[in-house]
């Protein structure tokens, strides 16, 4: 891929795209990937010959077609494109590439409404299990993993390419490197999704949570992955800026912890390359620490990291402030780095683990509270001078109140951390709420407010179709994630309290399956708020489509410049 | 650009900037807020004192240990004793109590009985139900009618060895698939299916027409060592009593048709080993209790 990149956006002077095709050469970037899609169609196609797994079968000849597929497109753009690649600057102004971003973020809107779709009935599962439907594609133990990567995955991995594609350019005043390699990003990301996702529901799976796909797609990603790194890198090595913003930092911080994690949690040798199933190198309890120290760094630095990148740049630009304090950004920043990543043994108090282990997952987990709480000061206080604009306007008043609910789980984590808390809240709802306010409060919040801000930006829109239906979704599906988390602390806290209830005779007071029938009005109020969450989200889709029917701005004849255009100031 | 913005000042606010800027947005040059960086170095100063407590930080071959001493094992074991010491004088008598003695205590009945409606409820509830009412294939604990016999040595021999289980000693019956393993014709089978109905008076669908004589005979010669002459069931050997109106797979006649087809071979798992023998007498007394005990 580096070629790709050293390759692409060398032309010089066709400033007119579509037109000047004499002396036109395929770039290595192009004929190489070409050649190896070619290569790798071929090869899927050998293995869904010879494997006696169907629902292997079917990846592999999907990704034979999807191969095949991209050697067709590729092919194409070259034949239909000038011989000069795209100029990195036109007239001393940065030529912006937004086409991957504008891809992410439909993507991220679709997967959105998928996986809360899909959260919602496997709420109604817990609550009312025939509708497991007695099948094994319905049931809730290959929906809930569906639901999880729909959301943090497909959603919330949509929307921090989509916006680090956006942010790292207009923050370097430099066009996304790379010819093909954004696109290659973008859309074998989402490719990835679809094996994950198909793979889930046809029994796919090595049974890791957050980390279900298999060795396959695994590899996949991988490849993306790097891929994404060497753009991401690439863009911020030809800034034109003398520094590199904060938003920067932290999602860099966020794409090379999350390579680190997934290699080390998915070290797994395949039980042969015609076969789905593999198994991992570790074992026991160490392999269940390095599932957790996957499992919590990628709260830590998919959700946490990448989204505070998010708000990094798209608080202070909304609210048209600057940046409550540089320092605090910093000392935030390499605190919360270096911290976030001893906190995973917290997930395994009262286990095998050892003891020694278990306190160091608490402590450095009481030390993040700070650290955290860093970007939710930094994140409020850039609105000093102007709260009045939260009145108004519900797109920041969304990004305000993430930042809200941020602050309010990054203080619930390190108290749920705590040994003594922890032996009442594990294993209970309490921590599918303490989840669920972070997702839906924090990271679903600060993504509809970037999603609501760069759509009109990137289709060059004056504005959203409608900011009152903006501010319905927010009502909305904020009375929602009050339903969905209030019911769930109560269930959580009333469930671990049965569980450790004893009579005056010294015996358990209650049968687990009483626990559970105890939790069933809870569940009901949990599948409403969710239900709320999902209207809200769809009003949010019909807006974002109205607002990319509207007129652009230049055919509406405002002569406002096109802002997707102008360079940094 | 740096150079253009030293010193500016932000005139909402009076901080300055620290010059940079991106994309339009600056960064105002505030401190850290005092608040927050004591709350970060006492949460650090609370970490060591924890570290120095409890068990931290490992070694070449070992871990710091803590001056507490504190070890999560000996935790569970003190909790443990806790338990036993709340449990009292009984929980001792209970161990050493012979089922007959603890029938003849009724204190010590109810403190078995509290034990085993605990462990009832994690243990055996799952398949046998909450109140053990039972379901389909999962024998209802209420009635008085026992496949392997109600008495107070017979419950417990079922719950240590179980049936079909692996143990040994388990209750070992085995209803032929009379269809299946060609046994049986179609026409004989279903026979005998009426037969059974007819033995506690079930009554017959609409459109049938039993040919109860065949199935007597049929019944005399296949069922009958088993179930017995009368079709009142062997508890030795595990085999229902077919005239009480007390159905395990159910009374329909596909039911009884697909029994006889196909067998039955429902499994109870032992418990010896898996529970204590204290816990194993609690459950017996218990069981015995809910309302059918012999």
């Amino acid at each position: 891929m580096t070629q790709l990149q050293s390759s692409a956006g060398r032309g010089s002077g066709a400033t007119e795209p579509g037109v000047d095709q004499s002396g036109k050469k395929m770039t290595f970037g192009e004929g190489g990937l070409a050649f190896v899609f070619a290569v790798l169609a071929l090869s899927c196609i050998t293995v869904a010959a010879k494997t006696h797994d169907a629902a292997y079968a079917f990846h592999a000849y999907l990704s034979a077609f999807a191969s095949l597929a991209a050697v067709f497109v590729i092919l194409n753009r070259y034949v239909d494109r000038p011989a000069a690649l795209p100029a990195l600057e036109i007239d001393g102004k940065p030529n912006y590439n937004f086409g991957p971003v504008k891809f992410a973020t439909i993507a991220a809107m679709f997967w959105g409404i998928a996986g809360f779709l899909v959260g919602v009935i496997i709420a109604f599962q817990l609550a009312f299990p025939w509708l497991n439907l007695d099948l094994p594609w319905t049931a809730f133990g290959r929906l809930r993993p569906l639901h999880t990567s729909a959301v943090i995955f497909a959603f919330g991995g949509n929307v921090l390419i989509g916006t680090s594609f956006y942010v790292v350019q207009r923050t370097s005043r430099a066009r996304l490197a790379g010819y093909l390699a954004p696109w290659f990003v973008v859309l074998g990301y989402n490719f990835f999704i679809v094996i994950a996702g198909t793979g889930y529901l046809l029994g796919i799976t090595q049974g890791k949570e957050y980390a279900e796909p298999e060795w396959y797609a695994d590899l996949w990603l991988t490849v993306v992955w790097v891929t994404y790194l060497l753009v991401f890198l690439a863009t911020l090595w030809r800034r034109r800026e003398p520094h590199i913003y904060v938003a920067n930092w932290f999602y860099l911080a966020f794409i090379v912890t999350i390579a680190m994690l997934h290699l080390g949690n998915n070290a797994t040798i395949p039980v042969s390359v015609f076969s789905p199933k593999s198994y991992i190198v570790w074992a026991g309890v160490q392999d269940a620490m390095v599932q957790w120290w996957y499992g919590h760094n990628a709260v830590g630095f998919f959700l946490t990291a990448g989204f505070l990148a998010i708000m990094y740049y798209f608080i202070p630009k909304r609210a048209d402030r600057p940046v409550y304090s540089y320092r605090l950004s910093i000392i935030h920043f390499w605190a919360l780095i270096f911290i976030y990543i001893w906190a995973g043994p917290h997930h395994l108090h009262y286990t095998a683990l050892p003891d020694w282990a278990q306190t160091l997952g608490m402590t450095f987990s009481i030390i993040l509270w700070m650290p955290s709480w860093g970007g939710m000061i930094n994140g409020l206080m850039t609105l000093s001078g102007a709260w009045d604009k939260l009145r108004t306007d519900p797109v920041l008043r969304m990004m305000v109140v993430s930042v809200a609910f941020y602050g309010m789980s990054t203080f619930e984590g390190p108290m749920m951390s705590v040994k003594a808390v922890n032996s009442l809240s594990h294993y209970t709802d309490w921590t599918i709420g303490h989840v669920h306010s972070g997702a839906l409060g924090w990271v679903a919040y600060i993504s509809f407010g970037a999603i609501y801000c760069l759509v009109p930006w990137l289709w060059q829109k004056r504005e959203l179709y409608s900011l009152r239906l903006v501010n319905w979704h927010f009502w909305i599906s904020t009375i929602g994630i009050v339903f969905y988390i209030s019911a769930m602390w109560v269930a959580g806290i009333l469930q671990g309290l049965m569980w450790r209830a004893y009579t005056s005779l010294g015996f358990l007071e209650y049968s687990f399956i009483e626990t559970v029938e105890a939790m069933h009005p809870f569940y009901i109020i949990r599948a409403v708020g969710g239900v709320l969450f999902l209207i809200g989200g769809l009003i949010m889709a019909f807006n974002l489509i109205m607002t990319i029917r509207q007129p652009d701005l230049a055919e509406a004849g405002t002569g406002v410049p096109n802002p997707s255009l102008v360079p940094a100031e | 650009m740096a150079e253009h913005h030293k010193n500016e000042v932000d005139a909402v606010t009076g901080v300055s900037t620290t010059g940079h800027e991106w994309d339009g947005i600056r960064e105002l040059n505030n401190p850290l807020p005092r608040w927050w960086l004591w709350t970060f170095y006492a949460t650090i100063v609370w970490a060591f004192l924890y570290w120095i407590a409890y068990p931290a930080w490992p070694l070449v071959s070992g871990y710091t240990s803590g001056v507490l001493g504190w070890k999560s094992r000996e935790a569970v074991q003190v909790q443990l004793a806790d338990l036993r010491v709340q449990r009292g004088a009984f929980a001792e008598k209970l161990e050493a109590a012979s089922l007959e003695q603890i029938e003849a205590s009724p204190e010590l009945l109810a403190f078995a009985r509290a034990q085993g409606r605990a462990a009832f409820g994690d243990n055996c509830a799952p398949c046998h139900g909450s109140g053990a009412a039972g379901s389909k294939g999962y024998p209802n604990l209420n009635d008085d009618d026992w496949m392997w016999g109600g008495s107070l040595e017979q419950i417990q021999q079922t719950i240590l060895h179980g049936i079909r289980s692996t143990d040994a000693d388990a209750h070992v019956g085995d209803m032929p698939a009379f269809g299946r393993d060609g046994l049986l014709q179609r026409p004989e089978i279903v026979a005998v299916a009426d037969y059974v109905r007819s033995l506690s008076d079930l009554p017959v669908p609409k459109g049938v027409t039993p040919d109860l004589a065949k199935g007597k005979e049929v019944f005399a010669a296949n069922c009958a060592a088993c179930h017995g002459a009368d079709g009142k069931g062997n508890i030795e050997l595990g085999a229902p009593n077919l005239t009480d109106g007390i159905w395990l797979y159910g009374s329909d006649r596909d039911s009884i048709i697909a029994t006889l087809t196909n067998g039955r071979a429902g499994i109870m798992p032992a418990w010896a080993g898996r529970l204590d023998p204290t816990t194993i007498k609690a459950l017996t007394v218990y069981v015995h209790a809910l309302g059918g005990g012999q």
